[in-house]
Formats: C-alpha cells, structure tokens, sequence
C-alpha cells in the first residue's frame, strides 16, 4: 500500500461540537491525524478545518467520503496534489545562554525566524513554514537544548484563484 | 387491539389547529411538530428531565403515547414500527439513565439503516456540564451510532430542528437522529411557528444515478455470462422490490438476498437462490464465488456475507448500487459505482438492460438448488427447532410479519420462513441485538394492526426484554409470541462446540422461568409444547386466540445452523452439518 500524506481542507459549520464529530470520526474510523487545526473562514459562520494525514488512495478516498456523510460538513478539498500553501508556526524555547545568543540568532536570521523573548538563560524562537522547515529549524536548534516546543499544525489553501 | 385509537380529528382540520400561532412552550411545540410530521405513535418513559413533555401529553387527545417498561423497549418498538411502516418510528426517554438506556437500541437501528427520531431530556442549560443529577452528555455519547444529533440550546430552534431531524432519518441512507432538549427548554414559551421547509446546506443525498455508469452497468450485463444480484436491506428500504424483480427477470440474473434483503425478492421467485455469508444457502455461496459479474443492490458488503475478502467472488466484476457513496468500495474493489436510490436506479436500468447470456447458469444453479437444499434431520422423537418454523411458515402461508431476536432460532426462521412481501421480516442484522425480538414485534403490530405479526426468539434473548409482556396483555396487541426454549445460548454453544473444541462456558440458562407462567403472571396465554404434536396443537390454539399469546417451543441443545462457514474462511469453505457422514 502506498501511505501518503495528504492535507485535507475542510468547510463546515461552525456549531458547538463540530471539532468532536469530525475528530470523533478520524478516531473511530482508525483514520490517522498528524495535525488538525480549526478557525474560522470567509463566511460568516463556517470554520474551516485543516486536517494532516497519512494513508493510501483508498484510505483517504474513505476519508473525504465519511466527512462528507456528517451533516455539519459544508465541503471537503484534498490539496495534496493541487499547487498549495500549506503552513504552521511553532514557538521553540531553547537554552541560551548569553555567550550562545549570537551563534542561536544567526541560525534564526537564515531561516527568516524571530525571537521573540529572551530570558537570562533562554530565548524563545518563533519560525512561519512549511513542516519541513519547521523540522529543520528543530533539528538546527536541537543541539543548544530545547526546553518548550510549541506547534500550531498545518493550515493551507490552494494557489492561484 | 386498543392501542390504535391514533389521531382524533381529521388530518386537515387538525393540520390547521396544529398550526396556529400560538405562545406554547417548547414541550407542546414539540408534540406539535411529531403530530404535524404524520407520527402516530410515541414509544416512551417519563423521568425529570421531561416532565414538561410529559405534561404536555396530559389529556392531549390528538397525542398517542405508549409506556413501555424499559427504555430499551421503546425503542425497540419504535424500530420495529419503523421497519415494517417505512415510517419513522419516535421514541422518548429522560436524561442520564433514560438516555444511556436507549443506546444499544440507537447503535442497532444506525447499523440497519433504520430511521428513527429518538427524544432526549436533558437537565437545564444552566446546569449542563455542571455533573448535574441525571445529566449525561448523550449527544456525545451518540455521537459515532447517530446519523446526526443536536442539543437544542433556544426554544426558537426546536421547530426547525425538529424538522431537519425528520428529514436528515427518512431520505438518502436513513438512520437514527437523536434531539436532546434541555428541561428549561422544554419549559420556555414563544410564538409556534413552523417551518414549511427544510434546508440543510451540507446534506444532499444523491438519489439519481449518473448516466454513464447505468449505461457500463448495461453493457457489462449483455457481455456476462454468469451474473448474480446481490440483493440487500437498500432493496426494502428503497421500495424497490418491484423493480428489482423486473430487472432480474428481464436480464435473466440469479438473485441472492442477504439476511436484511429477505423479501425485498420474492422467494418463490426461480431465480431466487437463498441467502448468502455465513449461514447461506450452498448454491447462493457457490454462485458469488463463481460469478462473473456481482451486482450489489443495497447490500453493503458485511463481513457475514463474503467472509473472507480475499477470497470472495474471485472471478468476478463488481457492479454496485448504493445511495450511500462511502459504502463503494469500502470493502471490495468495484468496478462499477452506481450512487443513487435502488428505485431510481433500476427504473433506469430496466428501461434499457438486455438479457444476459446466463440461461446454462441458471440452468447449472437450478440444478444446484435441486440438489443442495436446505435441511435439517427430522425426528418423530424430539421436536426440532426448523419444523417449528417451517410449521408457522406453512400455518401463516408466508404471510405473517416476522420478528426475530438474536442466535440459532434467528438463522433458522431466516432459512425455513419464506417471505415473499418486503417489510414482513424485521431482525437486528448488523449490530446483532438480543432482546430485540419481542420489543420490535409491538412495534410491527402497532404499525399494522390489521396483519399477524409472530416474533420468534430464544430462550436466551426472550429475557432480555420480557417485562414488555405488560404492553401486550394491558393494550391487548395480538402478538404471537414464539420461545425456542433449548436451554441455552444456542448459537454460543454451536461455536464453542465447532470452534472450540466443545469447551462449553457459560451457556447454560438453567434457571431460566417457566416462560409460560411468566406470560400468566403478565395475563397473556401461556401455551407449551415438547412434542410435534402439541406443537401443531398449542401453534393452532395460537392463531384462533384473539389477542397476545406466547408459546414455548423445547427443543434440544445439540441442534447445530448449517451451513456454516468459520470465521476467516471462504464462501468455498462451507459445513454441511453432515461432514463425520461423508
Ligand atoms: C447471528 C447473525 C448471523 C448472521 N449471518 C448472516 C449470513 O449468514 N448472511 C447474511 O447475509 N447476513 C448475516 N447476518 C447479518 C449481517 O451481519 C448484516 O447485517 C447483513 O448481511 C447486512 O445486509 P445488507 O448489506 O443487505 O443490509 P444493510 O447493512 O442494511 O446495508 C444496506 C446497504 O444499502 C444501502 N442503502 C440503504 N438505503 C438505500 C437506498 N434507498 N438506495 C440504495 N442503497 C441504499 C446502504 O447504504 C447500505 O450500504 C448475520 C447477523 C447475525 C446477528
Ligand atoms: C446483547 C447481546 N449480548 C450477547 C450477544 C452474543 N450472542 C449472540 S447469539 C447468543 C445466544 C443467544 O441465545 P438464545 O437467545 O437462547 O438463542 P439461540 O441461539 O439459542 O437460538 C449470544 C449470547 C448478542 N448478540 N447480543
């Protein structure tokens, strides 16, 4: 089976408990969440859901079929394959201590992150990209000692109109 | 019967007084919108949390309302009125343990695609979350075995919500919908006002079929030479039986029914061959494995039907039919996806389908069916479990609605009852509920009052919900009620003898009461019988008594269903019952 990951966009209605069906879902249903991340959307009264996920084409096939089955689900985009722009931010606190703070801010600087609090002995770094840039980013800083990492999970759209 | 005294003014001059304007309060909204949706009959349990609805109920005579004994009972019923009607069938319950008591009856009709409009209570807004007296989050928990559920927060929302539930149970692939409401809400007063239509932006069924693959169902029918239907519960749901029988007629394919698709194909039908899966019939199993072209009409699939996938129907092109698209190759990888309404569907197809090439098939399957039949090893000493449904069979001519609860006596009443109407045989497929079988006849009969309804259960399940009896004796519904008493749980027994090398645990119900003074201490007929002979006599005195009966059956233990095929085998793989003999 060829597991792929996809990003799944999804409309709904932005209802008290729309989070648990969709998620209640993907749990029942033994469907896999990398990450989900919710907020609203264009129109009054829909959230749009981003959901990360690995399976194969019939696995995700499954996926878009069973959230279109929940009523509160308004539309359901698979952007895996379409040209998109897909991006989290993530807050890393890391250990730095005054004598380390140019080496860490140089890695900053070339990944276009910020730091955006220092502390005596530590500094928090904020960095905007794709997961792997994230990852890499980690990787890069892992060595000073992470302390805190904080994601907030893919969201995306696709490109053009 | 009493229980059928329904609605007391004519529909349309109740329509108009239903409809006023009026400042009521969210429980006479509620018996408003039931009334105004066409229900006739509300099976329920008063409690706290709906006292309110309660009281609305209180000299209403347009209202009709059934007490059950236990919630479980209620819904039940309202599944069985709901599969015999076509109608959705309501039921109501307090919150906390009223709600949590409707749950296995709420996964059983979501799993059989039965629609159901299933009434909560719940504690006061204020006081939700709060681990109130009684308050238990049921939307949560009904979450996964609802098709959609709400917690109504503002008495102006009830209208529509009600509205929406009616609609989202009833149409595409049906199913429960569960509608909580808060006690303050059943409380607070406003101006009724109803909505005439329903709009629900992210829920359209698609009903009719795309063109291009009716036309690839076409052709690929006209080029197979050994075409099989599958025909499933979609078939009964859909009103489709007529046309299904056209199709197979006019095509000349061999039909199949699965256990929830018995009577959506008349078994007298030539081409019928029986049911499939675990317990089928030989050449319904043999044909699936040798098909070349398999066409599921609303059927699903289920696990008891192809046992193994890897193994099942090896040769064959998958066509299927299915209003519900996440069930398209869900479980078997298919060719051919028609979504959309079985009706609609086969209209279409019918207008254009050619036969196939299968008359040797058909003739080879015949011969088949001639020569596999279903059987079972009469005795003149002991009574035998399949010649007392063959004896209901033949006594009812095939004509009774038939319930049944959940083991042994269940696959034979499947075998040995031959329905030929749709909507005449009511039983708890794929969530395999015990206790169904009694509660589900009451329902039938409150639905059709003018047919015999006859609920055939063992000795195990009768138990499960016995205290209904109450419903039949004090509302005198003529159910006839069957135990197949073999002293214990049959179909546990039969794997742990099979499977498990006759290590017998935990099946025996000695213990069990004299069914038949049970029914007496209920004040129904209480009727027995051990031998052939009392059996036709007690079955006879049965049908002539005006009113609820319930007969006892003893039969023995050691009675085994065949076929049988053991789970992680193929459809190949099938015990004949008479494997030591060979
Ligand atoms: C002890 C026991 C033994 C069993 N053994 C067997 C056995 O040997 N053989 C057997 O067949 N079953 C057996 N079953 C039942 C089995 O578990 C399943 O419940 C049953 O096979 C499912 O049948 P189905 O797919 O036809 O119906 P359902 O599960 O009701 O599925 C209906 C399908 O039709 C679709 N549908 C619904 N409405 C429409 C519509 N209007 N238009 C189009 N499509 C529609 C639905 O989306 C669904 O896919 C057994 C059950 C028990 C408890
Ligand atoms: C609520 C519930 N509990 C357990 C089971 C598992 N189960 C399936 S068949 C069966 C035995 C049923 O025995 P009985 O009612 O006597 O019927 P018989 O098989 O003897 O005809 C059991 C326990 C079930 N299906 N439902």
């Amino acid at each position: 089976m060829n597991e792929r990951r996809h990003t799944i966009s999804v409309l709904v209605n932005n209802q008290p408990g729309v989070m648990q069906r969709v998620s209640g879902l993907f749990a029942r249903r033994a469907f896999n969440i990398e990450s989900i991340t919710v907020g609203e959307s264009e129109e009054k009264g829909l959230s749009r859901i981003v959901i990360v996920t690995k399976g194969d084409n019939k696995t995700i096939e499954q996926i878009s079929k069973q959230l279109y089955k929940l009523i509160d689900v308004i539309k359901v985009v698979d952007l895996t394959d379409s040209p998109m722009v897909d991006r989290e931010l993530a807050l890393i606190k890391v250990n730095a201590d005054p004598s380390q703070r140019a080496e860490i801010l140089g890695v900053v600087e070339t990944f276009r992150a910020a730091v955006v609090d220092i502390s005596p002995t530590t500094m928090i770094v904020q960095v905007v990209g794709d997961t792997r840039k994230i990852e890499a980013m980690v990787e890069l800083l892992h060595p000073y000692g992470i302390r805190e990492l904080s994601r907030t999970g893919v969201t995306a759209m696709m490109r053009g109109v | 019967m009493d229980a059928t005294k329904f609605q007391s003014l004519p529909p349309e001059e109740l329509r108009k007084k239903l409809l006023q304007p009026d400042e009521i309060t969210g429980s006479e909204i509620l018996l408003r919108c039931l009334l105004l949706e066409g229900v006739e009959c509300v099976f329920g349990y008063p409690g706290g949390a709906v006292l309110y609805i309660y009281d609305a109920m209180h000299d209403n005579p347009d209202f009709y309302h059934l007490l059950t004994r236990h919630e479980q009972g209620a819904i039940h019923a309202a599944d069985g009125y709901a599969r015999s009607t076509g109608k959705v069938g309501v039921c109501i319950a307090t919150s906390g343990p009223g709600a949590t008591n409707l749950v296995t009856g709420i996964a059983t009709a979501y799993m059989d695609s039965v629609p159901l409009v299933v009434i909560t209570g719940n504690v006061a807004t204020s006081a939700i979350g709060t681990d109130a007296f009684q308050e238990a989050d049921i939307t949560g928990i009904t979450l996964p075995i609802t098709k959609h559920n709400y917690l109504v927060r503002d008495v102006n929302d009830l209208p529509r919500i009600i509205r929406e539930a009616f609609y989202i149970a009833s149409t595409g692939r049906k199913g429960p919908v569960l509608i909580d409401i808060p006690k303050d809400v059943s409380a607070q007063v406003t101006k009724f006002h109803y909505p005439e239509n329903v709009y629900i932006r992210g829920y359209n069924p698609t009903v009719h079929p795309n063109k291009m693959q009716v036309n690839r169902l076409v052709k690929a029918i006209k080029e197979a030479k050994k075409p099989v239907i599958l025909a499933g519960g979609g078939v009964v749901y859909s009103g489709a039986h007529e046309e299904l029988i056209q199709f197979a007629e006019k095509a000349r394919i061999p039909t199949i029914t699965t256990l929830l698709g018995l009577g959506g194909f008349p078994s007298g039908n030539d081409l019928w061959l029986g049911m499939p899966g675990m317990h089928g019939t030989y050449t319904a199993n043999k044909a699936l494995q040798q098909c070349d072209l398999l066409i599921s009409v609303g059927a699903r699939f289920d696990d008891r039907v192809t046992m193994n996938v890897a193994g099942f129907a090896p040769n064959a092109k998958i066509a299927h039919i299915d209003v519900d698209p996440a069930e398209i190759g869900k479980v078997v990888k298919t060719e051919i996806p028609c979504v959309g309404d079985v009706k609609e569907v086969l209209t279409l197809v019918n207008e254009k389908v050619e036969p196939a090439d299968s008359e040797e098939w058909i003739r080879t399957l015949m011969e088949m069916k001639e020569q596999y039949p279903l059987r079972y090893n009469d005795s003149d000493e002991v009574l035998k479990p399949q010649y007392v449904i063959e004896m209901i069979y033949e006594t009812t001519k095939g004509e009774a609605i038939v319930t049944t609860d959940v083991g042994q006596h269940q696959m034979w009443a499947a075998h040995y009852y031959k329905f030929n109407h749709p909507r005449s045989w009511i039983t708890s497929g794929g969530l395999g509920t015990m206790g169904f079988g009694f509660p589900s006849a009451i329902g039938a009969q409150i639905g059709n009052p003018d047919r015999l309804v006859v609920s055939i259960n063992g000795d195990g399940g009768m138990q499960m919900c016995a205290q209904e009896l109450a419903i039949c004796a004090i509302h005198n519904i003529p159910v006839k009620i069957v135990v197949i008493n073999n002293q214990v749980l049959g179909m546990v027994r039969q794997w742990q003898e099979i499977i498990y090398d006759n290590r017998f645990s935990h099946i025996d119900l000695s213990g069990s009461p004299d069914f038949v003074k049970l029914a007496e201490a209920y004040g129904v007929k209480g009727l027995r019988a051990t031998t052939k002979e009392e059996a036709r006599q007690a079955w006879e005195e049965a049908l002539e008594t005006n009113g609820p009966v319930l007969v006892e059956f003893v039969v023995p233990k050691e009675e085994n269903v065949y076929p049988m095929i053991k789970a992680g085998d193929t459809l190949d793989d099938m015990l004949m019952g008479d494997e030591q003999n060979e």
